[in-house]
Formats: structure tokens, C-alpha cells, sequence
């Protein structure tokens, strides 16, 4: 009950931060508008290609881009509670009675929500081009980006804890996301890829979540891949934010 | 100086009570050992001054008092809770106002407040209350609706204090409250201070001001390297020293004076700091006169004579090797 209690408040000042910074909003977005707007047009010829997968072009492509828009937007979050830190806010409210957990799950929903925002956005504006998906499709979509949002916003906010520091932060959280993002067959499917590595991505999480989008937008909500892609997910951004929310408990130094 | 206050916190129960408290920092190059094993004792109703140099400790005491950080070893009771196992409660009872501050300065001083209250368990309506009551009580009804990114220094510390005390705490920690405060602001915070103490608060601050835990603190703690050195009231401090202080600016060999000096009966210690020798000696007005007539004997040369009543900081002098006035941030 407290939990949820302070879990809402939480939620309601970023909320308010992010709401109150018109640039936020632009970008929020521009982003998804510039994914289509430049990525739309390669589409059309490489839809030919050999191996490419079946269903519109755009079915193809829109759910890799769901999920690059989520991880990025995810990943990056910890910059702002870096800037927290050195404030001296979050010791601020670590001496408050307010629940550990609530301090990180208030902050990742605010980010959720602004990355379903987002996601819905891209969809719509795809749907004239051709894009088709399914009612409940569409919601079981959103729901394994709000898990990918958590699993990816709480480890960007435990390794911000952990660094302190933008220096440290930026290249370690981008060099670590570029192979789980190219090895999850975001970018091109990995239909297309040599055996090897489609051996490596088989260990890549993210590449489950890539299958259970894809099978969603071709309509396959019943298939085994949609269970297993949201299951690992779930399974992982929960492991995510117990190891975040203990981060936030500790916060030494 | 308040004698009634300072007898109080003999008999009445205690709001901080630490035994062997320690912390070190682990960095990459090794631990920093930060606080060292602290003792220490605040009445209810105490106005507390912590001093010490740059580094010696004073925010790491408060960050392990104020549930920020386990500390490594010992046990600490804090308005009646015990540090380790119910920090929890020891959270809900005590009001703490870091070093840095701690607001958001994208957000205004009014919301930080209500957002503050309302982590304390305040409803909605009770939190705008509240909020409305600080901004009043502390005067800062002009900006309250401004972010806090355009406060001045003064108001923007007058909100830190005002975030400390949304929930009526029995116990409120001030880390350096008015250090790189303008004189008035300064002021204003001392009466502030002092009218929570008289509302029954009691106050546990850190300062780099001697004049200010002079004025204000009924009972003072001196930490150096971790450890404290010297506490009491600022009478029992300043007593320890007794007598006078003469401090002499020499032209050629000091070390040759001081030799010369160290060994007169009438002087009790002696010591030198940047081109100055410090005498503690028992009574200045006799003292002078027999100084410069040894000195004149020896044929050196004397520049500056000045003598001093006893003052905290000459307590601090001694007990740390260092004038405060030079670490003051
Ligand atoms: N995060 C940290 N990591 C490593 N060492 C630290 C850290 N914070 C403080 N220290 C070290 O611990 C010691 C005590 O620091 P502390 O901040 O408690 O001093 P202080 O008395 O509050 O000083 P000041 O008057 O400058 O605020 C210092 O030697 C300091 O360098
Ligand atoms: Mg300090």
C-alpha cells in the first residue's frame, strides 16, 4: 500500500518535470517521426531481397524499430538521475521514509509511459503506409515494450548509481547496448545472417523480444515465440529492478 | 553561555547517543578512513555545534546518523531509535539538510516543498498547507512559484531548511547552513535556529564558524582526522585554555625565539603558525613586558606583538593545530 502510494508520487514529480520541458516533448516526438521518415524509404527495395521474411515491409521493420526507440530511449535515463546525484537530491530523499522501491519505480513508469507515447505514435503514423496489427496484438505489443522499458531503464538507473558520472556512464552503457541491439536482428532480420551469428544472438535476450514483435505484427499472437519473448523479458527487467531498487537502498558515498 | 541549557543536557534523556561510531570510505585506491570512532552525546532540546577542519569528518557523522550511510562498526541511538535496526523510524523522526542542498532546480520551491510532505505521509490538501505555512514562516512567499534554479543563494537555503522540517521533526541535522551566506542571510538563519530550538527542536549543526557556534550552540563538538577532541559548552571549552594568548611576528630567526621563549616559566605552551609564534601564557599584561625585555636581551628583532583573550579559536588552535579561519570552505 505505501509502496504504491509513494510509487505514485514519485511518478507524478517526474511526470511533472518531463511535462514542464517543452524540449522533451519535441523530442519525444520527432524521434519516432524521423525512424520512419528516413528509414521508410529503404524499405520498399530491400523488401525484394532474398530471405527476406514474409508480410508487408513495413510489418517487417516497424516492430525492429519499436524496439531500438525503447532500448535507446531506455538506456540513456540514468543521465538524469546523475545530474540528481551530484544535486543532492536523491540523498535528499533517501532520508525521507519514502520506499526504496518507489524511488526507482516511480521514475522507470514516467519512462514507460513516455516510451508507449512514443510507440504508439510511430504505429499510427505507420498504419496508412500499410502497416497492420491486430487490436490485441497492439496490446501485447505495448505490453512487452513497457517490460523492455523497465528491464532497460532500471539498469541504466543501477549503472548510474554504480558510475556517477556522465564521463563514465555514456560510453559504457552505449557500448554495451550496440552488440545486444545488432545481434537481436533489429536492424535486419536475422534470417539474413550467417549460422554463427544467429548462434550468438540465441543467447541475446533482446532477440526474443525481436521474434515475439515480429510474430505479433504478422499476426501470430498464439505462437510459442510471443509466450517465450515476453516471458524472458518479464523475467529479466523483473531481476532489473529488485538489483536497481537495492542500488537505490545502498547509494553510499 | 546558556547555563540552563547546558545543565539540561546532563539530566534529561539523550536524542544522539554514539558509541565507537566508524566509517571509511572504499575507493579504488584503498579505504579513506572518514570518521574514526566518534562518541558522542546531544541532550532533547540541545542546539549542537560540530566543528572541524575540511575533511575531518562532520558530513560523514551525519550521513551515518541520518540512515545515508551503514556505518562500519559501533552503535549510534537517534531520537530514540536504534541506528541499524530501525532506520526506518529513525527516517520519520529526524529532518536532515545536506551540505549541498538538495532540490531540483527545474522545479518550484512550493511543489519541492508539498512533494516533500507528502513523502512524509501527508495528504494532499495537509501538503499545500504545510507548504503554504514554510514559504510564510521562512519568507519565501516572493519566489514560492518561481523554479528553484533562480533563487538566491539565501532563499535557496532558507527552502533546504524549510524541505528539513515539512514533518515537524523532533531532531533536525544542518549540514554547514550558512557557509558562502551573505552576513544578513546569515542572521536570519541564526534567529531562525534559534526559534525552532525554542519550539523544543533540537539541533545538531555542522559549522566552520566559530562566532556562529559561539552565538548559537549550547554544547560544541571538535572533530579532527575522525575523532573527536574537545567537547563541552563554549565556556568549559574556552576555560580548558585559561589565560591569554600572545602572538609575535619576528623579523630574523624564530626558531631561535621561540627556543628562547618556550622555556620561561610563565609560559605554558607555545607553538607557530604561518610566520607567527603563539604563546599561551597566564597572564598577558605581565607576560609582554618580560617578553620584550628578553627578546631585546638576545638582540632579536620583534615586527608585531598582539594579545588575545581566549577565544574558540584559539580551543580549535589547539585542539586540531589549525586556525579555522583558514579551512573555512
Ligand atoms: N565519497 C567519498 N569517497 C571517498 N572519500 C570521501 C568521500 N566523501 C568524503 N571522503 C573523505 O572522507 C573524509 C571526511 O570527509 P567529510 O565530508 O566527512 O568531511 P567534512 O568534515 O564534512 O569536511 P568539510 O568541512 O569540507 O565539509 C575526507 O578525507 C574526505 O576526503
Ligand atoms: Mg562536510
Amino acid at each position: 500500500m505505501k509502496t504504491l502510494r509513494d510509487t505514485w508520487i514519485v511518478f507524478l514529480r517526474y511526470l511533472g518535470l518531463f511535462v514542464h520541458n517543452p524540449a522533451w516533448i519535441v523530442i519525444g516526438v520527432v524521434q519516432p517521426l524521423l525512424y520512419l521518415l528516413l528509414f521508410a524509404p529503404l524499405l520498399k527495395s530491400i523488401a525484394a531481397a532474398p530471405g527476406f521474411p514474409p508480410g508487408g515491409a513495413y510489418n517487417v521493420f516497424v516492430p525492429g524499430l519499436l524496439i531500438q526507440l525503447g532500448m535507446f530511449g531506455a538506456v540513456s535515463v540514468g543521465f538524469s538521475l546523475i545530474a540528481e546525484l551530484r544535486l543532492g537530491v536523491i540523498e535528499r530523499l533517501r532520508v525521507t521514509p519514502v520506499s526504496r522501491l518507489s524511488l526507482l519505480l516511480g521514475r522507470a513508469l514516467r519512462d514507460i509511459l513516455n516510451l508507449l507515447i512514443q510507440s504508439l505514435l510511430l504505429i499510427l503514423v505507420s498504419l496508412p503506409f500499410g502497416l497492420n496489427i491486430h487490436p490485441v496484438g497492439l496490446l501485447v505489443m505495448l505490453a512487452l515494450l513497457a517490460l523492455i522499458a523497465l528491464l532497460f531503464a532500471s539498469l541504466s538507473y543501477a549503472v548510474a548509481l554504480w558510475l556517477r558520472s556522465e564521463d563514465a556512464f555514456a560510453p559504457l552503457v552505449f557500448t554495451a547496448a550496440l552488440p545486444l541491439l545488432l545481434l537481436s536482428g533489429v536492424l535486419l532480420p536475422l534470417t539474413l545472417a550467417p549460422a554463427w551469428l544467429r548462434a550468438i544472438a540465441a543467447i541475446n535476450p533482446l532477440a526474443y523480444a525481436v521474434d515475439a514483435t515480429r510474430a505479433i505484427f504478422n499476426n501470430h499472437l498464439g505462437s510459442v515465440s510471443v509466450a517465450k519473448g515476453v516471458l524472458i523479458v518479464a523475467v529479466l527487467a523483473f531481476l532489473a529492478l529488485a538489483v536497481a531498487a537495492r542500488s537505490f537502498g545502498r547509494a553510499a558515498a | 553561555m546558556d547555563s540552563s541549557a547546558s545543565e539540561r543536557s546532563h539530566t534529561e534523556s539523550a536524542m544522539i547517543e554514539t558509541n565507537g561510531l566508524r566509517y571509511s570510505y572504499k575507493t579504488r585506491r584503498g579505504p579513506v578512513e572518514a570518521v574514526a570512532g566518534v562518541n558522542l552525546r546531544v541532550a532533547a532540546g540541545d542546539l549542537f555545534g560540530f566543528l572541524g577542519p575540511n575533511g575531518a569528518g562532520k558530513t560523514t557523522t551525519l550521513r551515518m546518523l541520518a540512515t545515508l550511510l551503514p556505518p562500519d562498526d559501533g552503535e549510534a541511538t537517534v531520537a530514540g531509535c536504534n541506528l541499524r535496526r530501525e532506520p526506518q523510524q529513525v527516517r520519520e523522526r529526524i529532518g536532515y539538510v545536506g551540505q549541498r542542498g538538495g532540490t531540483d532546480p527545474a522545479i518550484t520551491g512550493r511543489n519541492e516543498l508539498m512533494f516533500q510532505a507528502r513523502l512524509y505521509g501527508a495528504p494532499a490538501e495537509t501538503a499545500r498547507k504545510r507548504a503554504a505555512e514554510l514559504l510564510t514562516v521562512l519568507d519565501l512567499e516572493v519566489c514560492a512559484d518561481r523554479p528553484t534554479g533562480s533563487y538566491s543563494g539565501g532563499q535557496r537555503r532558507r527552502l533546504d531548511i524549510g524541505l528539513g522540517l515539512v514533518h515537524r521533526p523532533r531532531l533536525l541535522f544542518l549540514d554547514e547552513p550558512t557557509t558562502g551566506l551573505d552576513p544578513q542571510s546569515r542572521a536570519y538563519l541564526w534567529d531562525e535556529v534559534r526559534r525552532l530550538r525554542d519550539g523544543g527542536t533540537t539541533i545538531f549543526l555542522t559549522t566552520h564558524y566559530l562566532e556562529e557556534a559561539d552565538a548559537l550552540c549550547n554544547r560544541l563538538a571538535i572533530i579532527d582526522h575522525g575523532k573527536i577532541v574537545a567537547e563541552g559548552t563554549p565556556d568549559e571549552l574556552k576555560r580548558q585554555i585559561a589565560g591569554d594568548v600572545v602572538t609575535l611576528g619576528v623579523a630574523g630567526d624564530q626558531q631561535a625565539v621561540l627556543a628562547l621563549l618556550a622555556q620561561q616559566p610563565f609560559v605554558r605552551n607555545s607553538g607557530t603558525e604561518q610566520g607567527l609564534l603563539r604563546l599561551y601564557v597566564d597572564r598577558g599584561e605581565t607576560a609582554m613586558p618580560a617578553i620584550l625585555r628578553l627578546l631585546d636581551g638576545a638582540g632579536l628583532e620583534l615586527q608585531t606583538v598582539t594579545l588575545t583573550r581566549p577565544s574558540l579559536d584559539n580551543v580549535f588552535l589547539r585542539q586540531t593545530g589549525r586556525s579555522l579561519r583558514e579551512t573555512a570552505a
